[in-house]
């Protein structure tokens, strides 16, 4: 497999495709390096503008630009992005309908031991929360790529986290299931449901092999499209197994498990275990040292999916 | 040729008028800046109902979004909408909105939450840049509004890309909500401050149609660099009992209050009438 980090597979469709639309615009506050950026940068200079770490003006010239026909790309970091420049994303992105999107990188605990003020554990409930944002967790690079090209094929906004590292492909080469706003089908089953987002979708893909030796049969999820989520999955789920398990790299306010009790509880009662974050700051480690703490890995997933029927 | 001194003075009818008609506005505010609009929209921006889908139009952004009246007002009376959809300014379902909203035909984007505008300038301005199109871009900032940080990351930024095709005008009244922006929050000298950021400034009457002319048309001469033009204006300017007064920031006129401002407004609007005749 050709491990590659998520933001680096950004880059390389706008590159493609920058070569035949001017139109795309990327911009970093002092992030190139950090967002994979820097061969945009360098191959595109006239289609790359660098604000300085000013993150409130990334996003407002982002709209500003866009407003003028350019497809703008505003890469920083997600714990920057999601929350210091909130207002302008409300604002000046999402209220204006402006052809924005935020790519918010380095995402969840990917920062590791940089701590509390590098984590973004709180952008899907932030982002989710502006009326006319859509938000999205990608899981690899393979499905990354797809849904950039999808949103190029539009002139809305939308927030988009990635990680730091590297993570395994989820899929297949040249065989990804995707469609724009529907949960990816990674494996049918009639026990159980387990519904991941991000990075932790990894971890509920080998969950299932794992919950498949001890003989239950899990249905698992790729929820990369937070909002829109795809409610009729989760209903279909709610009523064909037995409870659903959620995990997710974010806290237990606002995010995937929100999101899916909510739907369940008012259209098909099941019980609904979250995975999440601490309402705390996490400790100091490595992503897979923190994962692991928390439980969010796929023995946790079993664990929860375990009690669950 | 429009008489633009006229024509602030009617605008500030038509504006005195709308307020009163809904019971709120800012009108302090709309009163300072009309001078500054007018003369953009009359006189130096190449925009107009007949070309507001041409990608080429000059393009306009009212950071100080609360002094929408104003706005509304010029951009009605330009004839992008009918007068009489101002009839439900404020009202129940309406459109038109206590801040400049997209939805309303004219507004290029909905601002009012304060240190906006001049960064959206920057993304247009560099647009046009980047496609090497002729138009020009133009923010108003009330003095007020310069303490929100993200002024200053755009004030950097501007002087960065060296956007000459974008021009800031402030509108220096020298009050706020709260009373005169020293005591509020001491910001003199703007002139040295833009300038240190690499600005060309301009510092001019406000509320002379003439002296705002002179600083436009300086700054479309000017390469390299953003102009910022402060408009040294007066809060409420025109009534006599709004002149100078932060307690007008935002509040509506009774039916005495009324009679008294269009009275005044309308001596005023003859003036400049005759004085144009002669």
């Amino acid at each position: 497999m050709n491990k590659i980090a998520n933001k680096q597979a950004i880059c390389d469709v706008l590159l493609q495709e920058s070569e035949h639309d001017q139109d795309i615009v990327v911009l970093c506050s002092d992030s190139r390096g950090s967002g994979s950026m820097t061969p945009f940068a360098e191959q595109r200079p006239k289609q790359f503008v660098e604000t300085g770490i000013a993150e409130q003006n990334l996003v407002t010239i982002s709209a500003g630009l866009a407003k003028c026909g350019k497809k703008s790309f505003a890469v920083s970091p997600a714990c920057f992005l999601s929350t210091r420049s909130m207002e302008q994303a409300k604002v000046d992105v999402a209220y204006n309908h402006a052809n924005v999107k935020l790519i918010g990188i380095s995402g969840g605990v990917s920062y590791g031991a940089l701590g509390l003020t590098h984590h973004s554990t709180n952008d899907i409930a932030a982002m989710a929360s502006i009326v006319n944002m859509r938000v999205y967790l990608p899981s690899d690079r393979l499905q990354t790529e797809c849904l950039i090209r999808a949103l190029l094929k539009d002139g809305e906004p939308a927030y988009i986290r990635v990680g730091r590292n590297a993570v395994e492909d989820v899929y297949d080469e040249g065989k990804v299931p995707f469609t724009l706003n529907k949960a990816t089908l990674l494996r049918d089953g009639t026990d159980v449901t387990i519904i991941a987002c991000g990075e932790m979708v990894s971890a509920a893909k080998q969950a299932g092999e794992l919950l498949e030796q001890k003989g239950v049969s899990a249905r698992v999820f790729d929820m990369y499209c937070l909002k829109p989520i795809d409610r009729k999955a989760v209903l279909k789920a709610a009523r064909e197994t037995r409870g659903i398990v959620t995990i997710e790299e974010h806290t237990a306010f606002g995010g995937l498990g929100s999101m899916v009790s909510q739907i369940v509880c008012a259209e098909h009662p099941v019980r609904v275990t979250s995975l999440t974050l601490p309402d705390e700051p996490v400790i100091t480690g490595k992503s897979q040292q923190v994962f692991d703490y928390y439980g969010l890995n796929a023995e946790g997933i079993v664990r929860a999916a375990m009690e669950l029927i | 040729m429009v008489n633009l001194q006229e024509k602030t003075w009617q605008i500030r009818q038509d504006v005195v008028t709308l307020i009163h008609k809904a019971g709120s506005g800012h009108i302090g505010g709309d009163m300072s800046v009309t001078d500054i609009l007018v003369t953009l929209y009359y006189k130096h921006m190449n925009c107009s109902p007949e070309n507001q889908n041409d990608p080429n139009r000059d393009r306009f952004i009212l950071s100080k979004g609360h002094c929408v009246e104003a706005l509304y007002c010029i951009l009605a009376d330009k004839g992008y909408f009918p007068k009489s959809d101002l009839d439900s300014y404020s009202g129940y379902l309406s459109k038109y909105i206590g801040h400049p909203s997209d939805k309303v035909n004219g507004v290029e984007i909905g601002s009012g939450s304060l240190g906006h505008g001049l960064s959206y300038s920057i993304g247009m301005a560099l647009a046009g840049k980047m496609d090497g199109a002729p138009y020009r871009v133009y923010t108003v900032m009330g003095d007020g509004e310069l303490a929100e940080g993200s002024v200053w990351e755009g004030a950097m930024a501007a002087a960065h890309y060296k956007l000459d095709n974008l021009t800031a005008v402030i509108d220096r009244n020298r009050l706020q909500i709260s009373g005169s922006t020293e005591t509020v929050m001491a910001q003199d000298s703007q002139e040295e401050r833009w300038r240190a950021f690499g600005w060309h400034v301009l510092s001019v009457d406000g509320n002379s149609t003439k002296a705002l002319d002179f600083a436009l048309r300086e700054a479309k001469q000017i390469k390299g660099r953003p102009t910022m033009i402060i408009a040294n204006t007066t809060k409420g300017c025109g009534v006599s009992f709004m002149e100078n007064q932060a307690s007008w920031h935002h509040k509506s006129v009774d039916d005495e209050h009324y009679e008294l401002a269009m009275r005044e407004l309308e001596q005023r609007r003859a003036a400049a009438h005759e004085q144009d005749c002669k």
